[in-house]
């Protein structure tokens, strides 16, 4: 039984994680109708640039503020980088995000490079013992941490106005233009807020599995099923669909296969896109042609 | 004649680059670029008639190829069945797996084609990694030598001769498909799929006719790729593969059938001149994809054609 507690707890750690990139690609997919491609190397990028920075010398705090400063700069980047491209279709915007993300890598090659880094628990290197397992410090910061993001996220889609103007611009476009929202603010925003999210869990993550320029490509494509299972209209969806992911992921390579781990998630996104398109959270059911 | 086959100025260009290409080619080296480019124009053909003209876009090219491929080989190998007949085998096969994916996605409106075959793809890439007793896992396997009617193809000229062959043939092929009245209807659906329903047309019916050609030409190419190069390897089915190729498309020109070839001939050989750039490698190729997207949204041919269009128009 504690070993099953060992992998439900693991599970929840990176699942969290997932849910934060699985936000972040709802936040622009809805505002934008793009899947960012590059959304796992804002997680990167997050990672890489604390990881250097700490390197350099500066303290912890300093650190994860200009890492985050630097990913949501990126976001902007890539924000700017789409509203330049005139008269593209939905497709050609997608695949600028593709070469985005593999500039990305690039120039992570170039200006850090291609060994693997880890760095030191941010709260030191204890643990509890739970259910007859332990559990670090630093995989309840995680928890914590994104459970206080997610909190936000809320309260700033619901009560704030800037909120309130981006749950309407991804409504509808036109009329929340009408209505005199400044959608291209709007845009830029969410690009930047869904990059500030990724580099959060860029940099939660780091301590615990590593990072190096490549790290982005897996986490981005299972924050993406986490965001399909919870259902893209709802940016919420993606922490449950990330939970899910992260706990089923756990569990199988503990008991089933290690070998096929990284198959879960796009098991289970299949199986959602099969049965039940929209989502666990989706509030539209998925149109029909 | 000529006109009623759809054998027009382009075609005869085209047949005429790839008949004068060889005489350019000073060893083996350019020989397996210009395979290994006609190989992917031709995966590019089919994902554009999905792409460009049925409105869906495949993220799982890649990794059909690369199944496709390895049924072929793996039928070859291990159960003795000539190259040949064991390509339409993986043809047969990877159709009805195509089929059946298809079926309950495209019923969906959206991107949910690309996320559905971005998932399958990835399964198929961990799958040909982990079942290494019959794949070789990653280290990838050898491939026996290619014959056909009791034919070996040994010799890079004769790949190439039958690859360029094939290409013309598919693109002809295509010309005349887009002509037909099965083209007009995919180009009703690109245009609005509400209006090709209302009018009786079954929308996702059609899609599926699509995506399954596309993913037959693309199980040819692969396994022609596994038997030339004498080797094949998961990266063939990696995700990164699948990427390339929609880019190709992309990159050329969507819904331009010379898009996808041109598209698909500059992105073999740009990683071949960028490896003299070493570390910068990756930065300069995706710089140059953001930058192809954002000044030349609808591709490479599309600048060809505005080009042509001005000097035919002057000619005047």
């Amino acid at each position: 039984m504690s070993e099953f507690f060992g992998f439900l707890l693991s599970g929840v750690t990176v699942g969290f994680i997932y849910a934060l990139v699985g936000i972040g690609f709802t936040v622009i997919y809805n505002s934008s109708g793009i899947i960012n491609f590059s959304q796992g190397e804002f997680v990167m990028a997050g990672g890489m640039s604390t990881v250097f920075l700490l390197k350099a010398g500066l303290p912890l705090g300093v650190s994860f503020i200009l890492a985050i400063m630097i990913t949501s700069m990126i976001g902007i980047v890539l924000y700017k980088l789409i509203s330049f491209s005139k008269e593209s279709s939905q497709i050609s915007l997608i695949i600028l995000t593709l070469g985005f993300a593999i500039f990305l890598r690039g120039l992570a090659e170039v200006v850090f490079d291609k060994e693997l880094h880890t760095i030191p628990s941010f709260v030191g290197d204890g643990s509890f013992d739970m259910f007859g397992t332990t559990l670090t410090y630093q995989s309840i910061l995680i928890m914590i941490v994104s459970i206080v993001i997610v909190t936000l996220l809320y309260f700033f889609f619901k009560k704030t106005k800037t909120g309130q103007a981006m749950m309407a611009a991804s409504i509808n476009v036109d009329a929340a233009r009408l209505m005199g929202i400044n959608i291209k603010k709007i845009l830029m925003i969410n690009f930047a807020l869904s990059a500030t999210i990724a580099a959060i869990g860029g940099i939660l993550l780091t301590p615990i599995t590593s990072t190096n320029y490549e790290v982005g490509i897996m986490l981005g494509l299972k924050g993406f099923a986490a965001a399909i299972i919870g259902g893209l209209s709802n940016p919420f969806g993606a922490v449950v669909g990330g939970l899910v992911l992260g706990i089923l992921e756990s569990l199988i390579a503990g008991y089933v296969s290690s070998e096929y781990k990284d198959a879960v998630a796009f098991v289970v996104m299949l199986g959602i896109l099969f049965f039940m398109p929209g989502g666990i959270f989706g509030n539209t059911k998925a149109q029909r042609v | 004649m000529l006109k009623r086959y759809n054998i027009n100025r382009d075609i005869l260009t085209l047949s005429a680059i790839l008949i004068v290409a060889p005489f350019f080619f000073q060893n083996d080296f350019y020989y397996e670029i210009a395979i290994v480019s006609l190989l992917n124009a031709l995966i590019c053909v089919g994902l554009n008639m999905l792409m460009g003209y049925a409105g869906q876009v495949s993220l799982g090219h890649g990794a059909f190829a690369g199944l496709g491929g390895y049924i072929a080989v793996i039928l070859g190998s291990r159960y003795g069945i000539s190259p040949l007949f064991s390509i339409f085998i993986a043809i047969v096969t990877m159709a009805i797996f195509a089929f059946l994916i298809s079926k309950p996605i495209l019923r969906l409106k959206g991107h949910y084609l690309a996320m559905a075959t971005l998932g399958v793809g990835i399964i198929i890439s961990i799958v040909l990694n982990v079942e290494d007793e019959l794949t070789g896992g990653s280290d990838g396997m050898s491939v026996d030598s290619f014959t056909m009617f009791g034919y070996e193809f040994t010799d890079s000229l004769q790949w190439y001769i039958l690859c360029a062959f094939l290409l013309v043939l598919t693109i002809w092929m295509f010309t005349n498909l887009i002509d037909s009245p099965f083209g007009r209807v995919l180009k009703s659906i690109e245009g609005s799929e509400k209006a090709a329903n209302s009018v009786g047309i079954n929308v996702s019916h059609y899609k599926s006719i699509v995506f399954v050609i596309s993913v037959v030409i693309a199980t040819i190419a692969g396994s022609l790729y596994a038997f030339f190069s004498g080797f094949i390897s998961p990266i063939e089915a990696s995700f990164s593969h699948s990427i390339e190729l929609v880019v190709m498309v992309v990159l050329g020109g969507l819904g331009r059938i010379y898009g996808a070839f041109i598209g698909a001939v500059i992105l073999t050989i740009l990683p071949q001149l960028l490896t003299s750039f070493e570390d910068y490698q990756t930065l300069i190729y995706g710089s140059i994809i953001i930058f192809v997207m954002i000044f030349m949204p609808k591709g490479i041919a599309s600048v060809y054609e505005d080009v042509k269009g001005r000097v035919f128009a002057s000619n005047k």
